[in-house]
């Protein structure tokens, strides 16, 4: 007999005996917060990320491009901002391991939690989100949930093969409950909130 | 929130050495007293260790009061988790099935020397040399690294606490805080002697640049990356790992090769059942509202190959245990451990288990009944843990529920079982019991001190007695109540 065979037919022979139906689950969405980008601002500092400040003198890109003034290598997958390194040329995601900065559109963002989803389509190449020293992320308002009941209920989880939420940049707190941010991912996390169509010509001005 | 180490420690105290786990005797049962002895008489471990362990208790408190349903939540936790769990078979192959079509390749193991066997397998099929790994409880259970480097694989562990672990060559003290035992002038000696950090600097935002720094050449040039997973999901065939530190996402996402270890009980059916599981994990095991990461794999990378290992080692064979079955709904939050008074201060080590605190108590004896045998008195059995889980898992009740199984099974020690044997025949008799009291009491009273705490008295170590009452609420009653019986 097969392991696989092995271990089914000693789950079927212990299985519980006792009928337990599937609940369904509510969305728990009945209070939600009066201002969901308020919400998903506090949210997001609390678990140690930035929601940056528009800056409407200086265009929709002004906060983002603040940010990357001294940086020494960019790296994006936004057609707002182009960056220093084309990601559909990198084939090993180890070419990505100078990065200073990564740019990327979330395809969503939690309120209650202050979490950003990425996918495999977002990112580009995976390994962007983790190699980079800082993560900023373009967030369209109107793709911010009420909550992770909400959040689940989105295709990405069907679809792509690689989804996750970022709550704030990577921590720690493994060495006497000392908060660390920076542990082995991005050091900082900022979002910019950015309509997915308002930013088409900001290129054109860097 | 960081603090300087100079307010913390006068410049001339030495650091306290750090006390170390339970001794291991081959089959021979874990003394968890003895390790908790030690571990007691180190006050600096023992106070932060406590200290640390009730901020997190308290954090979840306050997570917990800012959600109006906590409760339903929990409820709809154990409800998922039962009915899946008796339907496991169901849903172990409804995973397999999508996971496949979705391009994983998929394992099954009955034990750990299997898992370990199929690890070994498919690192020496693509030339792995270095696996860079995440935090897993179950490659614990299964002894993965020590096999792996018997066969010349290097391992590395990429979380911070579980690198000082490895590093130390200490097993995990607890299931979310690895190193949660250690102080920082612990660390900064391992690391000085490992990875060449400052002696001197105990600095614990040094201390985790230095590990960062160290590990991340080790990531960019490993041969393959494995990590554990919180959650499976049957409906689309989703492996789903809960993190901080970002390591998973580093260990997944850089080698070419991605190895996922997990036991058959992690399944939940649908994806919208992963809303209940991850709103409640992290806020009952550090009290934030989730963990910095929380990421679902659902296939290999383009030009990648992705494997799951569904491991067995035990767990269908809890799943036919009347009484202990519902254990298999754990989370592995550890709110447990963190509320436990015994595990507090204690320190996770002095089970000499894979599984520590509650949660160990009434898993460790499905592996090891003898070497086991004394975790599940290390409980006051006060139900607190009980009152955290997220799951609902009843574990203070089935902490007693062992005691009775392993003294039926005589892997009880003597002293225990006849001291045991003396409470029945005295709770038997209420005409005896209250003879007995009237005489504690008046021996409480008058007896010399070296009479009342000595090694045969547990109750009296590091504890005063309660003071006697003047009479007993028999004697009150007789007397203000009398004749009413």
């Amino acid at each position: 007999m097969s392991s696989r065979d092995a271990i089914l037919s000693s789950i079927r022979a212990n299985l519980p005996k006792a009928e337990r139906l599937l609940p369904a689950v509510p969305k728990f969405e009945d209070n939600p917060p009066a201002d969901l980008i308020e919400a998903f601002g506090n949210s997001l500092t609390r678990m140690g990320g930035r929601l940056l400040d528009p800056d409407p003198a200086g265009g929709a890109m002004a906060p983002v491009r603040a940010l990357l003034e001294h940086s020494r290598l960019v790296c994006s997958s936004t057609s707002e901002i182009k960056g220093d390194l084309d990601l559909a040329t990198v084939v090993d995601p180890r070419a990505l391991a100078d990065v200073d900065h990564a740019l990327v559109r979330a395809s969503c963002g939690v309120a209650e939690t202050g979490s950003i989803l990425l996918t495999d389509q977002d990112l580009k190449v995976n390994a962007l989100a983790y190699l980079a020293q800082h993560l900023i992320v373009l967030l369209d308002p109107v793709d911010i949930v009420v909550n992770m009941h909400s959040a689940y209920v989105r295709p990405e989880f069907r679809e792509r093969r690689y989804a996750v939420f970022h709550s704030g940049p990577s921590a720690t707190a493994d060495i006497e409950g000392v908060l660390i941010l920076g542990a082995q991912g991005v050091r900082s996390l900022s979002v910019l909130l950015v309509p997915r169509n308002a930013a088409e010509h900001a290129e054109a001005d860097l | 929130m960081t603090r300087g180490t100079q307010g913390d420690r006068p410049d001339n105290a030495k650091p306290e050495p750090q006390p170390r786990g339970a001794r291991h005797k081959g089959n021979r049962p874990i003394n968890q007293a003895e390790a908790a002895e030690r571990f007691l008489a180190a006050p600096r471990h023992q106070q932060q260790h406590d200290t640390r362990l009730w901020t997190l208790r308290q954090r979840r408190d306050d997570q917990m009061w800012a959600m109006p349903e906590w409760e339903e939540m929990r409820s709809l936790a154990s409800a998922i988790k039962e009915h899946t769990l008796s339907h496991l078979d169901t849903y172990l192959e409804m995973f397999e099935a999508n996971a496949k079509a979705n391009g994983v390749v998929v394992h099954w193991a009955k034990d750990a020397a299997e898992h370990n066997r199929i690890v070994l397998d498919v690192l020496a099929l693509h030339g792995a040399k270095t696996l860079i790994k995440s935090k897993s409880m179950l490659t614990e259970e299964c002894g993965l690294r020590a096999d792996l480097a018997k066969a010349g694989v290097e391992v590395v562990e990429t979380d911070l606490g579980e690198r000082i672990q490895q590093l130390d060559d200490e097993d995990p003290s607890h299931v979310v805080v690895p190193a949660v035992h250690k102080l920082r002038t612990d660390v900064a000696k391992v690391f000085a002697a490992t990875i060449g950090s400052d002696p001197d600097n105990d600095d614990p935002p040094y201390l985790a640049g230095a590990q960062r720094d160290a590990t991340r050449p080790l990531i960019l040039n490993a041969g393959a990356g494995m990590t554990g997973a919180n959650f499976l999901v049957a409906e689309t065939g989703a492996v789903v790992v809960c993190t901080n530190e970002g390591n998973a996402d580093l260990c997944a996402n850089i080698p070419d090769l991605h190895i996922v270890s997990v036991g058959i009980e992690k399944l939940v059916p649908r994806t919208e059942d992963l809303a209940i599981f991850v709103r409640m994990l992290s806020r009952s095991a550090l009290g934030s509202p989730i963990t910095q990461y929380t990421s679902h794999f659902r296939g290999p990378r383009k030009g990648g190959e992705m494997h799951v290992v569904l491991v067995d080692n035990g767990r269908s064979e809890r799943l036919g245990m009347e009484e202990f079955w519902t254990s298999l709904k754990c989370i592995r939050c550890g709110a447990c451990m963190n509320t436990c008074p015994v595990y507090r201060r204690s320190g996770g080590l002095s089970y000499g288990a894979t599984y520590s605190g509650p949660i160990g108590l009434i898993i460790d004896p499905t592996f090891n009944a003898r070497k086991y045998s004394n975790l599940p008195f290390a409980s006051t059995l006060n139900g607190s843990c009980t009152n955290v889980c997220p799951v609902k898992i009843n574990i203070h009740e089935q902490i007693y529920a062992w005691r009775k199984v392993l003294v039926r099974q005589h892997e009880t020690p003597f002293v225990k079982r006849a001291a045991m044997k003396a409470a029945g025949a005295l709770f038997s008799r209420p005409a005896v019991y209250r003879a007995a009291i009237e005489q504690t009491n008046e021996a409480l009273a008058s007896l010399p001190r070296f009479a009342i705490y000595n090694g045969l008295n547990a109750w009296g170590k590091r504890r005063e007695m309660p003071h006697p009452p003047a009479e007993t609420f028999h004697q009150w009653y007789t007397k203000n109540r009398g004749g009413k019986q």
